[in-house]
């Protein structure tokens, strides 16, 4: 499919009143509300536009697979530094609108920080274009990064405008035994100071942190930290980006971002601590109601992250809005997606 | 509304009857004289008297009073320290000027969670001092920031000198709680790493007041480094400075600051700081390296093999932190002591590929003889942010629209590059028609739709930001697709 065919589809679902289902390689089906519309299958409108190494941006069109482009980066001993999971043929498109970020978004931050600019079809059939290519630009509202994580609601990804960064010249892993409290405790105390931490992850007793930076910068934090350090960690890293480690197995996975201070929540079916504290992986022991309670006591929110088809209807991905924020999504979707057809129920159930 | 611009006729008796209702006396300024100060912003070249000064001190005040501007049809425009170089704050003169000045408490500072939460009138540089004791501090620097405050960063996306590794205002604001203008309070972000729903804090940030009134604002706050140091390297041609620029980025290197000053610029700021340029150089590189003691040596050394490489004609390495600072100091002073040599300037702010620096540096050398005015240039280099300081007189007759028209064409000379018209100082009315170059009709009319989203009425800094599509008709000058000139066979240069 083209750029024009996707326009063109667009167009006649607006005219029908037809819902779409946009989809780069489905490799998120997953995640979010439940999937309605007809299938948009936009993974052809696909290749790298533009990379331009020494000015830290690739630009890539919605159906380009993430591997691909980090391929192309890491010729050029570069990366897309938020490490997102690329599951089985994940897209530029997808990653962009599902806003998942991995391991390294505690220190280098989330998807949408990274991201320059946007082509957008609206839902009317109309292209969007917005940001650019340079790293600061404050004309108009920041609508690029507005649309990260939106999943597809606001309009269809044709190309986005990624900020790159170059990979460090150094990591490594030091592994560490403690409980959750103490790793959450440790984690936040670390953070406090200037050591080059890129990715923590505790998981039953045990606590991973990886160093990046300057060589000499991650031996002396090795130095300071103590742990021992873990061998073959690439590999083992990679196995928590794409969420392959054991600990995300299972029918239900519930993931919980919190501040990075809150304790141990004292709810049952935690299965790992990643980002300094900030994100908690559970499993469904616990149930919605009082995942759902803890998280938000805790100062943040729970996302019903996978769950089998019964569970996910009933209960939404997503933690509910307030009302009048609910409101004011309302009105923005209306302002992207007139006639409701990109990707209803995706985010909310309401729009 | 989208269309053409609104009117706005106020009736100041009812409007002063209702406000003084709301707000102690102390609060609210209707005497001329007392409007006076609040005529302008930075962009001192446009002024206007509002209708009246509202300096709220509670948020129940701040809903009262926009509530109140929401029934009469009122325009508001929230003001911080007024230090925007945009006119993002220049008042309007059928409305109210919202200052959160007595906004300025800092209320918590968390080390453990390392962040900060504050009022939006607290000054930028207040929260890196309330944060130092506990090894933290506040990382977008812009220069005003000892007088800039929170409030005007977020309206703004502020950056500064460390943008490069540290990120602009949008990478560093977690939260900010807002009051809507018909007086509803949303709470956007959380200390959290996301919240449920659509990414609205990174719509409101850089939104100019149009979109709602902060009452605050939640900042992250990041280790302060062990150890600065910066490389000072003198080159005799700004292609080769611009050059070194791309082989650091190639080399690997984010450093914490990357900075250039061209010539005129160096000649302005030496006598006044006494950096020790050197004044022969076409073009000076500034390069920090922050971290560990260990981490800034190692990437220093690869630095001075860079630039060395790149055909610097001089290195130097600040020794002691008094030296980093005086590296520095002239860069930090560019705009007043560029003050000192001409009677105003007026700064610009866009945008480009770095790899097209010489190609700008060049087309603005051509500028200056054609304007007959002087140009400096001081660049975020590592961000591609150009900031050329136009020097004129505005009390010979005809300069002001000579150097206006000037900057007008930098700023769309920019946008013809692939780049922006504003990278940090936003739109404001500065550069509005400027906005009708940035961007096409379907793009303007999403914008105002997100307005209407926010304030359907219109009223929080009407006239900002985004052009109706009526000035651009007017404006007449088409939008230039990234880089895509229209007849790019055609030199321009």
């Amino acid at each position: 499919m083209t750029l024009d065919d996707i326009i063109g589809a667009v167009r006649a679902a607006h005219d029908n009143g037809a819902p779409l289902r946009i989809r780069g390689a489905g490799s998120k089906d997953f995640y979010g509300g439940m999937l309605a519309g007809d299938p948009l299958d936009v993974s052809g409108h696909r290749g790298v536009v533009a990379y331009e190494p020494t000015e830290l941006y690739v630009t890539a069109r919605c159906g380009t697979l993430l591997a691909e482009v980090e391929v192309a980066l890491a010729e050029k001993g570069q990366m897309l530094a938020f490490e997102p999971p690329r599951f089985a043929g994940a897209t530029v498109g997808g990653c962009v609108a599902a806003g998942l970020s991995g391991p390294r978004r505690q220190q280098a931050g989330a998807v949408r920080d990274f991201v320059l600019g946007i082509k957008l079809v609206d839902g009317t059939g109309q292209m969007l274009d917005f940001g650019g290519q340079v790293m600061k630009n404050v004309a108009g509202y920041d609508v690029s990064r507005f649309i990260a994580g939106s999943l597809g609601t606001l309009g269809v990804i044709a190309e986005a405008t990624l900020k790159v960064l170059p990979r460090p010249v150094a990591e490594a892993t030091l592994e560490f035994a403690c409980d959750e409290a103490e790793a959450i405790r440790r984690l936040n105390d670390w953070g406090a100071r200037p050591l080059p931490i890129s990715a923590s992850f505790w998981h039953e007793g045990r606590l991973w942190v990886r160093l990046s930076g300057a060589g000499a910068a991650v031996e002396a934090a090795c130095r300071k930290m103590g742990g021992t350090v873990a061998v073959d960690a690439e590999k083992w890293w990679n196995s928590v980006r794409e969420q392959e480690h054991a600990c995300f197995a299972g029918a239900t996975l519930w993931r919980l971002a919190l501040p990075s201070t809150a304790g141990p929540l004292g709810i049952d079916g935690l299965r790992a601590v990643e980002w300094g504290g900030g994100l908690r992986w559970y499993g469904d022991e616990a149930g919605a109601e009082v995942i759902r309670a803890a998280a938000v006591a805790a100062g943040g929110h729970a996302v019903l992250y996978r769950a089998p088809e019964s569970l996910r209807c009933l209960e939404g991905a997503f933690a509910p809005l307030p009302p009048a924020l609910l409101a004011l999504h309302r009105r923005l979707k209306k302002t992207f997606d007139p006639k409701g057809i990109l990707n209803p129920g995706r985010l909310y159930a309401e729009f | 509304m989208t269309t053409s611009e609104a009117v706005f006729q106020t009736d100041r008796a009812t409007l002063a009857r209702r406000l003084k209702m709301i707000l102690p006396a102390h609060c609210l300024l209707i005497e001329e004289e007392d409007l006076r100060p609040y005529e302008c912003d930075g962009l001192t070249a446009y002024r206007e008297l509002p209708a009246a000064v509202c300096l709220p001190e509670t948020e129940a005040q701040v809903i009262d009073v926009l509530r109140t501007c929401h029934q009469l049809g009122v325009p508001v425009v929230a003001r911080g320290a007024g230090t925007g170089l945009s006119g993002g704050a220049t008042p309007h003169a059928e409305g109210v000027v919202l200052s959160l000045a007595r906004f300025n408490r800092i209320l918590r500072v968390d080390r453990e969670a390392r962040l900060a939460v504050v009022q939006p009138g607290v000054r930028n540089l207040a929260v890196s001092e309330a944060a130092a004791p506990h090894g933290l501090y506040y990382a977008p620097d812009p220069s005003s920031q000892i007088a800039c405050t929170l409030g005007g960063n977020v309206a703004e996306n502020s950056g500064g000198v460390h943008c490069l590794k540290y990120g602009l205002t949008v990478h560093n604001v977690l939260r900010v709680r807002v009051v809507s203008i018909e007086g509803e309070i949303f709470e956007i972000g959380s200390a959290a790493p996301d919240t449920p729903g659509y990414d609205l804090l990174a719509l409101f940030i850089g939104s100019e007041g149009l979109l709602g009134v902060v009452t605050e604002v939640t900042v992250k706050l990041v280790p302060k480094p062990e150890l600065a140091q910066v490389a000072m390297a003198s080159f005799d041609d700004v292609a080769k400075a611009g050059d070194a620029v791309a082989s650091i980025i190639a080399a690997g290197i984010i450093p914490a600051g990357l900075e250039m000053m061209d010539k005129p610029a160096t000649a302005a700021v030496e006598p006044f700081v006494k950096a020790g340029y050197d004044l022969e150089a076409e073009a000076i590189l500034l390069c920090e390296s922050d971290g560990t003691p260990e981490e800034v040596a190692e990437e220093i050394a690869r630095v001075t093999e860079v630039l060395t490489a790149a055909g610097a004609r001089d290195i130097r390495v600040s020794q002691s932190e008094a030296e980093r600072l005086r590296f520095w100091a002239g860069r930090k002073a560019a705009f007043p002591a560029v003050g000192r040599i001409t009677p105003d300037y007026y700064c610009m702010d866009g945008t480009i590929p770095r790899k097209r620096l010489a190609e700008m540096l060049a087309a603005i050398a051509a500028m200056e003889k054609r304007y007959a005015l002087r140009c400096a240039n001081v660049f975020h280099a590592g961000d591609g942010n150009l900031h050329p300081l136009i020097m004129y007189d505005a009390s010979q007759p005809g300069e002001w629209e000579r150097a206006e028209a000037f900057g007008a064409e930098i700023l769309e000379l920019s946008v013809a590059l692939g780049g922006s018209i504003t990278g940090e100082h936003g739109v404001g009315i500065e550069k509005i028609n400027q906005m009708c170059v940035q961007y096409a009709t379907p793009e303007l009319e999403a914008f105002h739709r997100i307005k209407a989203a926010f304030d359907e009425a219109g009223l929080l800094n009407p006239g900002k930001a985004v052009p109706s599509l009526h000035r651009c008709a007017e404006y007449g000058r088409m939008h230039v697709h990234r880089g895509e000139l229209k007849f790019p066979e055609l030199e321009r240069f």
